[in-house]
């Protein structure tokens, strides 16, 4: 689903921000949080790490903890409760372990 | 008075994985009648807790043949118990920190010894190290690797066990504490702290950190100092890491341990442990342990240091002064065998443990030597 | 000697208002908030650069809204606040808490516990599906960050949150496809004794009725869940319920907001090592504390608000004065006996009006025994429903926590919060006990992931 998930009903004018979600530019809002960002450009946040289907969140209070994507270089980041910033980039699948052993 | 008694050729007090195993071997083995005694539920403590290690290296050489014997167990335990304990044979790896060079040279003294005792490992050091294992942080100078051991899942073993054991006809008592146990004639009484009795002409006692209030009404009392390792989990993360690791130091503190489960969580554990009460049943994780813990693993593991911990618990096992257990007959009493005080290392040799000592018990002998866990040497120290 | 420290975790109603007590005790409390600004759930505030007035986002409590939001500002500079920040533990009279990688130890004379609620759920076919959020998270998407989970929604389950949340939506101009209740208009009838001990609260509920009627939205009471329907990559595609008369209706959705009132976060408490006794009518074990919120623990401990026992928000201002008057008392401080019995008598209030919504929007417990094997009963560990039955079946397994440790319900990263009540009554209907006795998740820390990068220097 390219279409996004979440509709904007208020605070529309707010200034633009841009981050890359996979590699792909998107607009979003200042203020916006990044599952806003994300879920507002796209219909999923993360790929499900135990079955083929995909994650959006669910509680958007820093409850339930399903809305974790990563960032570029591997870290962490809680979507519902990380402010979106200008320039951001994140992952919705989980980059491969960078300590993996070879033996 | 009219408790129900029930009547055994063999009465085990204390259902974790040493009981549970032995109540199975003895069953399936030797055919014996076999009641199974637990005063919480099974595999709930130590054996339930605890890290999941099926570690070989790192015991004492004299330990190595009961932890080979336990490892073909663990081999097969999926076939001979019908049910899935998650044995991983991933590899196990202890390694060592270039502040303590010293370290290497010990490590490839032990490996010529080990490899004469069945078990063979191979010292890495440097960019071999490095190469196959990228995880590891700067301080670390060599390890020891064995490919023949890995990790099991402890919340499913004992239980696995005693299920087994049951199904052989093997009879199972949950939440019953033995509270008094004396030999009258050929017998002994086991008395519930509810008043239920049992009976029988062989005592086995795998009462694990509980087991002094049992030898001692035996007259073999034994100190036995109850402590609570520090546990944590991350949450799923890809499985990359094949081994369980370990530090191999005389620090405390050092001692860090990890390992991956298939579906992907790291276990961690190690680090400084908690002073426990038995008594109570229940242990809890002081927080600064923890984090002293997680600093420990960054040193060990940095790029660890972006997961999260998702949850962290503890045990209790009970420790000998000398860090060994207590695994053979009594000293005082004809039909009576201890198998308890496994310290911080009896998960691995658990199995074995519970074979020997139903061999011991059904045939009078074992061809494991257990000269060194005598219930009366520390007595005789 | 220096002043005892007051610690007060929770920013929310319940919190503001003890840290108010405890200021104008002469003291500087600790408040220590998770989020990023000061309000808890119902006064959630929006970010700096959002326009909207009170009324807007507030209704009906914008003046309380104002009221707690001006109190907690007026605090600011005689509190010591520490924002954004996490209580991970606590133990041995020390809160533990940790910011990014900051970490802090910091002893207390007296804990007071405002940890708030999140939504109480019953599983169902479907609800692992993007696209399904729990009724609470749609209202944080309303509130906090004016967006609407999808472009035509669904409002499944019960509790007066279900009528607030799904005509804030249509008010706000989401498109609501339908809203569907799980308890019977009987069960309403039946409880309104009690409901009226807040007779303008029961009249706002009749009128949010009123109102998603008035927009055409369909409204329906005592359904059945049956299926969220759609696919495990793309999310939702409908909603279907089974009617009163044993008929089936689908309603064509991209998103569904759902939940069975609140549980109160709790595992704080647990981890202060407060007891827990079982409640009969709401069936979950909570906290046991005084009628002042004193707990039963072995360090100095006061729990308040939704955090205690959910009991709305006005109930938390006033259990969050009465739970820093008892503190402050045990400290040896002068207080306003008067207040103390004012406080009581209004807590007492709530209390049964609480009651009367809980008898009016029952728990659907019934639900568990009619799962299908495949539904996902764990969301994290992805672990079916059938998965519990099996392992009880294969292990004698007949508590929960037993239950867990050999089929990981409730072992994942959100520490059994959304499965925790659904296992509990999955377990005891296939077990055939009462769900007293298979028990509740043990609460163990971190109570939210804690980063391995913690302690290390910034
Ligand atoms: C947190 C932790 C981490 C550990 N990590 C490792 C590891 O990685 N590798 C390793 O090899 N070892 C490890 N260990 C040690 C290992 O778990 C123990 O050595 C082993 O499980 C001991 O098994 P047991 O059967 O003797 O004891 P337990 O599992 O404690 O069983 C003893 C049982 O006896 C019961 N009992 C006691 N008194 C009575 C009574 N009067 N009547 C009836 N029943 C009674 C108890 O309830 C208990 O279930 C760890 C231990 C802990 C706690
Ligand atoms: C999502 C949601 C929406 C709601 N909407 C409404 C509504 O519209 N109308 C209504 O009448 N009632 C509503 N309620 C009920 C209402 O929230 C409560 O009655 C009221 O907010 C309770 O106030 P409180 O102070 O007890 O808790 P809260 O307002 O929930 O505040 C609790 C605070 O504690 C903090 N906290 C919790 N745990 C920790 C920790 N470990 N470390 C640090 N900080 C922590 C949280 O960040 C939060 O700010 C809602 C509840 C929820 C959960
Ligand atoms: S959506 Fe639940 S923690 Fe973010």
């Amino acid at each position: 689903m390219s279409q996004g998930r979440f509709v904007r009903l208020a605070e529309r004018d707010r200034s633009p921000i841009h981050i890359t979600i996979d590699g792909t530019r998107v607009q979003a809002m200042e203020g916006d949080t990044l599952m806003v960002a994300m879920l507002t450009a796209g219909g999923t946040l993360r790929q499900s790490e135990f079955t083929d289907g995909n994650r959006a969140g669910f509680c958007l209070m820093g409850a339930c903890q399903d809305c974790w994507v990563w960032t570029d270089s591997g870290h962490r980041l809680r979507a519902c409760s990380t402010i979106a910033e200008d320039g951001m980039s994140v992952t919705t699948s989980q980059p491969g372990a960078s300590w993996a052993n070879h033996g | 008075m009219s408790n129900p008694v029930t009547h055994s050729d063999v009465l085990i007090i204390g259902g974790g994985l040493m009981g549970s195993s032995a109540a199975f071997f003895l069953r399936h083995t030797h055919g014996k009648s076999v009641t199974l005694i637990e005063s919480d539920l099974v595999g709930r403590q130590a054996s339930g807790t605890n890290f999941g290690n099926v570690r070989r290296q790192g015991r004492p050489i004299h330990q190595l043949h009961l932890a080979n014997r336990s490892l073909e167990i663990w081999r097969k335990a999926n076939e001979l118990l019908g049910a899935d304990v998650e044995y991983l044979q991933s590899g196990h790896i202890r390694v060592c920190y270039r502040e303590r060079p010293e370290n290497i040279g010990k490590m490839e003294e032990y490996a010529v010894e080990a490899r004469q005792n069945g078990l063979d490992l191979e010292i890495l050091t440097g960019n071999a190290l490095r190469d196959r294992f990228p995880f590891f942080g700067t301080d670390v100078v060599a390890g020891s690797y064995s490919a023949m051991d890995g990790h099991a899942n402890p919340r499913l073993a004992a239980p696995a066990f005693a299920r087994a054991a049951q199904k052989l006809g093997a009879q199972v008592f949950e939440n019953t504490r033995i509270g008094h146990v004396t030999k009258v004639g050929t017998d002994f009484i086991a008395t519930a702290k509810d008043g239920r009795v049992f009976k029988a002409p062989v005592l086995l006692i795998t009462a694990g950190a509980w087991a002094g209030e049992l030898s001692a009404q035996f007259g073999e009392p034994v100190k036995l100092t109850a402590r609570s390792p520090t546990m944590s989990v991350t949450e799923p993360v890809p499985y990359a890491i094949a081994p369980a690791v370990g530090v191999m130091t005389p620090l405390e503190v050092e001692t860090v341990y990890f390992r991956q489960v298939a579906r992907g969580n790291i276990v961690l554990g190690g680090s400084t442990r908690a002073p426990a009460v038995a008594e109570t049943y229940r242990s809890f994780v002081k927080p600064q342990n923890t984090l002293t813990q997680l600093q420990q693993l960054r040193r060990l593991a940095p790029a660890l240091a972006r997961l999260n911990i998702i949850r962290v618990w503890t045990g209790i096992e009970g420790y000998m002064d000398d860090s060994l257990p207590v695994m053979g007959p009594s000293a005082t009493t004809s039909g009576l065998f201890y198998a308890f005080g496994f310290s911080g290392s009896g998960f691995q040799i658990g199995p074995g443990v519970g074979q020997t000592m139903a061999e011991l018990i059904a045939t009078g002998a074992t061809g494991i030597d257990l000269s060194h866990y005598r219930v009366e040497r520390m007595k005789a120290g | 000697m220096g002043q005892p420290r007051v610690i007060i975790v929770g920013a929310g109603p319940a919190g503001v208002r003890a840290a108010e007590t405890i200021v104008a005790a002469g003291l500087t409390p600790i408040v220590i908030d998770e989020g990023r600004r000061a309000g808890g759930q119902i006064y959630r505030r929006q970010p700096e650069n959002f326009r909207r007035a009170y009324t807007d986002l507030y209704g009906t409590e914008a003046p309380r809204a104002k009221s707690v939001h001006d109190g907690f500002d007026a605090l600011r500079d005689r509190i010591d606040y520490r924002a954004e920040t996490l209580v991970w533990n606590i133990a041995d009279g020390h809160v533990w808490t940790a910011s990014g990688t900051a970490q802090e130890a910091i002893p207390y004379d007296a804990l007071i516990l405002c940890t708030g609620a999140t939504d109480r759920l019953m599983p169902m076919a479907g609800w692992d599906l993007p696209g399904t959020y729990s009724l609470g998270g749609s209202q944080v998407a309303l509130k906090a960050q004016a967006v609407s989970i999808g472009s035509q929604v669904v409002f499944l389950g019960t509790g007066p949150l279900l009528y607030l949340v799904s005509s804030q939506y249509i008010k706000a101009g989401a498109k609501v496809a339908a809203v569907l209740d799980t308890s019977s208009f009987t069960a309403r009838i039946t409880a309104l004794p009690d409901l009226l001990a807040l007779p303008s609260v029961l009249w706002n509920g009749i009128a949010l009725t009123r109102a998603i009627k008035a927009a055409g939205v369909p409204l329906l009471t005592g359904v059945t869940p049956v299926a969220i329907s759609g696919d495990a990559r793309t999310g939702v595609t409908g909603v279907t319920v089974r009617l009163g008369d044993g008929s089936e209706r689908h309603f064509a959705a991209d998103a569904v907001a759902m939940g069975y009132h609140l549980r109160p976060e709790t595992q704080l408490a647990d981890l202060a090592r407060c007891t827990f006794a079982f409640d009969e009518l709401t069936r979950q074990y909570l906290p046991v504390r005084d009628p002042d919120g004193r707990a039963d623990a072995p360090t100095p401990l006061y729990l308040a608000g939704d955090g205690a026992r959910v009991l709305g928000a006005r109930s938390a201002e006033a259990s969050g004065k009465l739970a820093a008057l008892a503190a402050l008392s045990d400290l040896g401080q002068p207080v306003d006996q008067g207040a103390i019995i004012m406080l009581r008598r209004e807590v007492g209030r709530y209390g049964r009006f609480a009651r009367g919504l809980a008898k009016a929007f029952p728990w659907p417990h019934q639900q568990a025994a009619a799962l299908s094997d495949d539904t996902i009963l764990c969301r994290c560990e992805c672990v079916t429903v059938g998965d519990v039955r099996r392992t009880m079946d294969v292990t004698g397994a007949a508590e929960t926590n037993r239950t867990k440790a050999f089929s990981r319900v409730g072992m994942g990263r959100c520490q059994g919060r959304y499965c925790g009540h659904a296992a509990a009554e999955v377990i005891a209907a296939h077990g055939e006990f009462p769900v007293a006795d298979a028990g509740r998740l043990r609460g163990q820390a971190p109570v939210k992931p804690l980063p391995i990068a913690i302690g290390e220097a910034e």
